[in-house]
């Protein structure tokens, strides 16, 4: 009886883990670069961290993977993470809620059930959240700096969509909806019920139409102000800072789609919101929450942040991008008494930057560039070109390095 | 082509018998005192049925043990809540064992508006046989922190010192205020239904045995009739607070009530209402400082290691099932009460030809199976499969009738027993004993530290005089 793997769960071979290794080492990069600092939380959680931030939906909470462990005779359940950011910023407030800023980023799966068990219920994001100040000129950083990953991935058709959470409620509550309906639509929207926004153009051809209509500039953002001037003068600083930010994005030639009310699985959103698209699939998105670390006890804070869905973008690196193969490849060969001669050897090779592999039986692996035999009488060392199975005898590693083109680093 | 179908034990018996029986199906002996559990059919000769406890059926429907069940929507939904995409198709609606589903809180509870009860930063505690719709509630209502705790029954008595609300079934007739409750939201009506496997559906001809149902059930349903549940008189306050100024102890319902009552009159301790006679849950007792509430034997461990009770007196079999789940959990057994013994057996089914776990694996390795372990006791019955090596086994979970589960839907049967009488009706034979279990006093380890621990001591000093003398 062959075990397989359980449903849903996903096995990364090596051609998987070299574009997931790629994404994570240009991420990283860029976020120390940009003054962020890696911080992983536990794969374990509490569960009622999630449910006491009151953020996620039911039906999201409905599919995490809760159990009682060995604590539970409290009743306390615990859960694998189903979201990333929500225990950063219980990292946050647990630990650094004294410091002005709090830049940080993460590189983590997160688990959810799919009913369909072909889809991924292991997921990798990578996310970097910027805590502790309410400025524009942040979500505009954290936009610029996913675009950024994205570029040096090799991924240049990315299409940004702006919504706001923040007028999305703030267009409900105009509506004359009482608080159980808002919450209701506002959770359609959330679980990506698009059907709901037709229903209420319907049913409340005052505001609700506003909710359904697309921009592409900050000139579309104000003239939505202009029509909620008199109705919803208090939704003013939040259209100013989409104001702010679709000016600046286009003062640095980033184009955008505005989309007020695409607000699919951003549940702890107050403010704008961005998605990123490549070929009309989410590869990430974001956006500010400012009020999650209140609901989680802490001190009011504002904070965004956003994550790039690794799994998806792993599909999408071009191959141009893996093709690095800095190192010579060689294959190792030793005499059966020359263990001391070839470990030497294959320390020397590496030492200088080749990747040496072991001869031990068989065919041998494929793919070599060199096959070096190592013996215990003349000729002591033998370097085989495998391109052309052109043969070179050689007496010391200094030869050798230089055949291969890496003079030693010893000399 | 064989058709199996798993027909309810229990309060849906004696209307699921009439229905069967005027479908023409001429089962063998489905009564409430059947002896056996499987059944065969005179009209349909092709039909294997089988007598389960209700809440067992709508799993093993959806596993594809049974190709149709019959068994209330309480349980099917209660299934569905937590296994979506579960291999279950829901039938027809039967019309007859109408019951109401309730959550429920004491009169007394600040949450019997729901709203309120979701704006709250405690800890809401929902005690229910129905854990998984208890939940999905929780979720729902957007409660911030909340504990569920399964309980197998007896939920009326929680609130409000055990749990904050309760999700219980109201049938026709019964009196809301048992244990002072107060509704807070109807939350499903059920009524017995016919289910079916999905593959079974998609794959195989039921139509002769559907047909004679339907048939039946041309007649008009009852099913919208309104469950009246009559609000009864407010219960009267019991003489000691169940406060935890006082030593709250947990007594046993059930037929464990006379060994209680026998060993608390060796002791000189008086009992009022004990077994009671008009249902109450709360009874007096002459100890000084002790305030009682008679609950599940089963529940106990939980609800003394979660401090809502000081001490109670349960099986050892359910403080092991507790504690393999939990090792850390803080109750302490104080006294064995040393009557009703039983054994924990493994036990197989006569026609597997070996004698011991060692054989079984060799046999199950033979005939290319995974075992399967069928027991109330889940967490004992994992323990002695992993210690025994067991390889791919699984667990599955029952809620009585267990001997039914072998040999075709279990191949071992972890179970308590007396004498192996029942085992052997079974035509079951046991290769192993686990333990030996008997009933004992427990007590909470924060009641231990506490000012209470000298009187909680005295108590089990007592107690156990009483045990040695007889």
């Amino acid at each position: 009886m062959k075990i397989e793997k359980s449903k849903g769960m996903r096995d990364l071979f090596p051609a998987d883990m070299a574009r997931f290794r790629l994404i994570n080492e240009v991420f990283r990069d860029s976020c120390l670069k940009w003054g962020y600092e890696e911080v992983r939380t536990p794969t374990l959680e509490s569960l009622h961290l999630f449910t006491s931030a009151g953020t996620l939906t039911p039906s999201m909470l409905g599919k995490v993977y809760s159990f009682l462990d060995w604590d539970g005779w409290s009743g306390e359940r615990v859960v694998l993470r189903p979201d990333a950011t929500i225990p950063v910023a219980r990292l946050y407030n647990e630990n650094m809620a004294d410091k002005e800023l709090a830049k940080l980023f993460y590189i983590v799966n997160t688990f959810i059930f799919e009913e369909n068990s072909k889809k991924n219920r292991e997921k990798w994001q990578f996310g970097a959240e910027l805590i502790g100040m309410r400025s524009p000129l942040a979500d505009v950083e954290l936009i610029v700096l996913a675009m950024e990953v994205l570029k040096k991935l090799g991924l240049n058709k990315v299409e940004l969509k702006l919504s706001h959470a923040g007028l999305t409620r703030g267009i409900l509550q105009k509506l004359g909806m009482n608080q159980e309906e808002q919450h209701q639509v506002f959770d359609k929207l959330l679980d990506g019920d698009a059907s709901v926004l037709n229903q209420l153009q319907k049913e409340k051809p005052g505001l609700a139409p506003l909710l359904a209509l697309q921009g592409q500039s900050s000139g579309f953002v104000k003239n939505l102000a202009a029509a909620l001037a008199l109705d919803a003068p208090e939704l003013k600083p939040q259209i100013d800072d989409l104001v702010f930010i679709a000016d600046t994005l286009k003062s640095l030639g980033q184009d955008f789609q505005i989309d007020i009310a695409s607000v699919r699985g951003f549940e702890y959103y107050t403010g704008v919101i961005f998605q990123l698209f490549i070929n009309d699939e989410k590869v990430g998105g974001g956006g500010r929450y400012d009020d999650l670390i209140t609901a989680m006890g802490g001190k009011p804070t504002s904070a965004s942040g956003f994550a790039l869905y690794v799994d998806l973008l792993m599909t999408l690196i071009p191959a141009s991008k893996l093709n690095d193969q800095p190192s010579s490849r060689v294959l190792l060969k030793m005499d059966a008494d020359a263990a001391k001669a070839g470990f030497a050897m294959a320390e020397q090779l590496r030492e200088a930057g080749c990747t040496v592999k072991l001869h031990l039986g068989g065919k041998g692996p494929a793919e070599m560039e060199w096959k070096l035999e190592v013996h215990t009488k003349a000729p002591w060392l033998v370097l085989t070109d495998l391109s052309n199975n052109k043969k070179y005898e050689m007496q010391t590693s200094k030869e050798v390095l230089e055949k291969l083109g890496r003079p030693s680093v010893a000399d | 082509m064989q058709i199996r179908v798993a027909l309810p034990k229990g309060r849906l018996l004696p209307e699921t018998a009439q229905l069967t029986s005027e479908a023409s199906w001429q089962l063998s002996d489905y009564s409430e005192g059947a002896r056996l559990y499987h059944m065969t059919s005179a009209r349909f000769p092709e039909m294997a049925a089988k007598i389960l406890h209700e809440k067992d059926i709508p799993i093993q429907v959806a596993i594809g043990n049974y190709d149709l069940g019959i068994c209330g929507l309480d349980w099917i939904q209660e299934l569905l809540m937590k296994y979506p995409s579960s291999g279950l198709v829901k039938l027809k609606d039967l019309g007859y064992g109408a019951l109401e589903l309730y959550l429920a809180t004491a009169r007394s509870s600040p949450f019997t508006d729901l709203a309120k009860a979701g704006r709250s930063e405690q800890v809401i505690s929902i005690a229910s046989e129905y854990p998984c719709l208890a939940e999905s509630l929780a979720l729902n209502c957007r409660f911030k922190r909340f504990n569920i705790f399964p309980v197998w029954g007896a939920v009326e008595i929680y609130p409000p010192e055990n749990a904050d609300l309760v999700l219980l079934p109201f049938r026709t007739g019964q009196e809301m205020t048992t244990g002072d409750l107060t509704p807070v939201v109807k939350v499903l009506h059920s009524t017995a239904y016919l289910i079916a496997n999905k593959n079974s559906w998609a794959n195989k001809d039921l139509t002769d045995v559907l047909n004679s149902l339907y048939v039946k059930s041309s007649a008009p349903a009852v099913s919208s009739t309104p469950v009246e549940i009559r609000s009864g008189p407010i219960p009267k306050a019991p003489a000691r607070p169940f406060s935890a100024d006082y030593i709250r102890l947990a007594l046993p319902d059930g037929h464990a009530q006379r060994h209680v009552v026998n060993i608390l009159n060796k002791a000189g301790i008086k009992i009022d209402n004990y077994p009671s006679t008009d249902g109450s849950r709360r009874p007096e007792i002459d100890l000084p400082g002790v305030t009682v509430k008679v609950i599940r034997p089963q529940d106990m461990p939980l609800q003394v290691a979660n401090g809502k009770f000081d001490i109670a007196i349960t099986g050892q079999d359910w403080v092991k099932e507790h504690l393999y789940q939990f090792p850390s959990s803080p109750i302490k057994e104080l006294l064995d009460l040393k009557y009703s013994r039983v054994r924990i057996v493994a036990a197989i089914h006569n026609d597997v030809p070996v004698n011991d776990i060692t054989g079984l694996q060799k046999w199950a390795a033979a005939e290319g199976k995974r075992l399967r372990l069928a027991a109330e006791y889940t967490r004992i019955a994992d323990k002695y499969a992993r210690d025994n090596h067991l390889g791919m086994y699984r667990i599955i979970p029952t809620w009585g009738a267990t001997e039914a589960f072998l040999p075709d839907d279990a191949d071992v049967l972890i179970e308590n027993t007396e004498t192996g009488g029942t085992l052997k009706r079974h035509n079951l034979k046991i290769i192993e004993t686990l333990f030996e279990s008997t009933a004992c006093l427990i007590a909470g380890v924060p009641a231990l530290n506490s000012p209470k621990a000298d009187q909680i001591n005295n108590i089990a000093a007592v107690l156990r005089k009483a045990v040695e003398e007889s």
